[in-house]
């Protein structure tokens, strides 16, 4: 009994403390609201929010209300996220292994490459790519275009838009392609596991996935058309593009800074994970017959994955939570719409900031479940 | 064992203390910012992060401007020293949540005046030191002379979390024009966008694109449209809850004005102490006790007009002298076809 009361009683305390703490901030926040007469509540949400938002991937102006405002923010933080890890993690990767190279040239400009971008704060470098890089960019007026079709201003970019036809049969076939590719693959392993024969899987997939949406083209009455930006003249020097896809400069910067910062810090995960594994496994692969290439999927990845997740899925949370800081450079992310602009018509400040911190909470929880569980998938499995 | 369990109760015994004694010094009394003022022997003032001719500081950290004016003459008046103020930079988002929490306790970064701030936020606005109005500025060579060139399509750079997003929303709105709002949380960078030419137009109010105009590359290649599009009451807030400080902020200003519209300036204060006009031997403290009502002195007004001057002083000094807007429009006294017009100081 005596023994089982002193190990409670330091975690009671600590729970009782936390309590009190927040029961303290919450109880003098509601003192201090009181007296200077602000009240608390969510009803703000269903008003109208009477102000636009220069980039929304949902249907959004003005006169919706300020709940819908929120989800253009954060969808838009989303899609900063979703674009950053993509481009941080192939250009991590890929530097990752570079610097194992033994081209010396190669090795050396990664290094270059790691040692610079993550040793300067992340803001400046957004101010550098939205700054310094737009301003060098050309007006609408004095563009030439790419490959005849892209056209890249101080406006942003723009890019032909898709126009299609019967979308859903596309989309379907697209389906049906990952679904028939999945089977192949399972029966490839078992046909290898039983007989010891190798399918050219790869080759397969591919043409699996080519030729089935080819095909709904050609059959089922799919058709892809583009819609290209073209220059319109709205006065003497102001110029914009009508039709096609228009892509804000403030996204493009935010993306390449957020995406080649962390891409840093993933290399050297990369490259921990890889020099993690001891010489001797790859020694012993070679010497049972394994390709170089095989020694690489089969041997050195799956162990050097275990190594590279966990610290990976703390950059993907950076990035995440690094890229609030869109706000300085006027791209709608949920810091700007909705604690920022949302707030400030307002007043509803204690209500928006625990909104938001909620939010971004949720995100990299979704994060993390999502990364352990992939983690966990690719564990030693003991039996 | 016991002796834990007793330290731990006097631990919590003594948290719990210290938690209503915190609780019951946090519940504001009334009037106390003027007190707390006075222990700490300097105004606690939120201005902008640098519009000339407002709240602007020099190299050496010197803070002018009209916004940063009143804060001096509140200083004056309770303090006795118009350079006692510790000036607080506030971006637009920053602004009310810094005087809310009680980071300030004057808010004077041009601010409009509107019903749903005054009324729904904890803020109390105590009058307008300068009447404003939102336009647009323009290149030169863009060929618009007039809002009513605006076409679809057209990009508008502007401040986060100002009414000029609003404005901005119903102007376009009825003009029946779509537009691409870039919204920027400091004004240096709105300035900086506009100018690489990422919008078309930069909007905020007019006397922030006169003042903002200066710092473009080549200012000359640009201009301010004629049209204003709303109206924008610019003056100085305080918390909601404190009645004295509010009117002390209130009739700082309002002294300031009417100590111009009586002739009587920082040079001249002195000797206008023995003037036949009641009116102006009341706002330099030689007749009556106006100050009495705050828990000033009688000199509070004397020593405004005498370390910081009157409105239209502080004007030319801010505004006309600097070139950012010589004329002072309707900024002028209601005496001179302005609509300057403060109730009688008696």
């Amino acid at each position: 009994m005596n023994f089982k009361l002193k190990n409670i009683a330091p975690q009671l305390i600590t729970l009782l403390i936390v309590v009190l703490i927040f029961s303290f901030f919450t109880f003098n926040a509601q003192v201090n609201m009181e007296n200077r007469g602000i009240e608390f509540g969510f009803g703000f949400l269903s008003q109208e929010s009477s102000f636009d938002v220069q980039f929304s991937l949902i249907d959004y102006d003005g006169s919706h209300s300020y709940a819908r405002a929120y989800l253009v923010g954060l969808l838009n933080t989303l899609l900063v996220a979703f674009i950053g890890i993509i481009l941080s993690t192939i250009l991590g990767v890929v530097v990752g292994i570079a610097r194992l190279s033994p081209n010396y040239l190669i090795e050396r400009a990664a290094a270059w490459y790691v040692e610079f971008f993550r040793n300067i704060p992340l803001l400046l470098q957004i101010f550098f790519w939205y700054f310094a890089a737009l301003r060098a960019l050309p007006l609408p007026q004095d563009t030439e275009p790419m490959l005849g079709v892209f056209f890249l201003t101080i406006k942003g970019l723009f890019v032909p838009r898709f126009v299609w036809e019967n979308l859903d049969i596309f989309i379907y076939s697209v389906i049906a392609a990952i679904i028939s590719i999945t089977i192949i693959r399972i029966y490839a392993k078992k046909l290898q596991e039983n007989q010891g024969k190798q399918l050219p899987v790869f080759y397969i997939s591919a043409a699996l996935f080519i030729f089935l949406p080819l095909l709904t083209f050609l059959i089922g009455g799919v058709s892809l058309d583009f819609s290209i930006p073209v220059l319109e003249q709205m006065s003497n020097t102001s110029f914009k593009y009508k039709g096609g896809l228009g892509i804000p400069p403030e996204l493009i910067a935010l993306t390449l800074a957020l995406g080649l910062y962390t891409a840093t810090f993933i290399a050297e995960c990369v490259r921990a994970g890889i020099q993690g594994i001891s010489k001797g496994q790859k020694e012993a692969a070679a010497s049972i017959g394994l390709t170089p290439n095989q020694i690489l999927k089969l041997v050195i990845m799956p162990q050097a994955l275990r190594i590279i997740i966990p610290p990976t899925t703390n950059q993907y949370l950076n990035l995440t939570k690094n890229s609030s800081l869109a706000a300085a450079i006027a791209y709608p992310d949920l810091v700007l719409v909705f604690a920022g602009t949302a707030l400030m018509q307002t007043g509803r400040a204690i209500e928006i900031v625990s909104i938001t911190m909620l939010t971004y909470l949720s995100i990299s929880l979704s994060i993390s479940v999502l990364m352990n569980w992939y983690n966990k998938s690719i564990a030693i499995k003991e039996k | 064992m016991f002796k834990l369990i007793k330290q731990a109760t006097s631990f919590v015994a003594m948290l719990a203390v210290l938690f209503v004694f915190s609780t019951e010094t946090m519940a504001a009394k009334k009037s106390k910012t003027l007190k707390n003022t006075q222990k700490k022997g300097f105004v606690r003032c939120g201005v902008s992060q640098g519009l000339p001719g407002f709240s602007n500081a020099d190299a050496s950290g010197n803070w002018t401007g009209v916004d940063v004016d009143v804060c001096r003459a509140v200083a004056a008046a309770v303090l006795g020293d118009a350079n006692k103020v510790k000036f607080t930079p506030l971006s637009a988002k920053e602004r009310f949540t810094a005087l809310t929490s009680g980071e300030i306790d004057i808010l004077s970064r041009n601010t409009t005046w509107t019903l749903s701030r005054d009324a729904d936020i904890g803020l109390t606005f105590v009058g307008v030191n300068f009447y404003d109005g939102q336009g647009f500025m323009v290149r030169k060579n863009s060929g618009y002379s007039s809002v009513n060139d605006f076409k679809d399509g057209i990009s508008a750079c502007t401040n986060l979390g100002t009414t000029t997003e609003l404005n901005m929303r119903d102007f376009f709105n009825s003009k029946g024009i779509s537009y691409e709002p870039v919204t920027f949380e400091k004004a240096d960078e709105v300035v900086a966008a506009y100018d690489a030419g990422r919008c078309d137009t930069y909007t905020t109010d007019k006397s922030g694109l006169a003042a903002q105009r200066i710092k473009l590359s080549s200012p000359d290649d640009h201009i301010v449209l004629p049209e204003t599009i709303s109206k924008e009451p610019l003056g100085p807030v305080v918390r909601q809850g404190d009645s004295v400080w509010e009117d002390i902020v209130r009739w700082s200003l309002n002294v300031m004005i009417e100590a111009e519209e009586y002739g009587v300036n920082s040079s001249n204060a002195d000797s206008m102490k023995t003037s036949d006009n009641p009116a102006i031997k009341r706002l330099v403290g030689a007749e009556g006790e106006l100050g009495a009502a705050f828990g000033l002195d009688n000199d509070w007004s004397l020593r405004i007009i005498k370390q910081v001057g009157n409105y239209g002083e502080s004007y030319k000094r801010n505004i006309a002298d600097t070139g950012i807007l010589p004329d002072r429009g309707p900024n002028e006294l209601w005496t001179k076809g302005g609509i300057l017009y403060v109730p009688p100081a008696r």
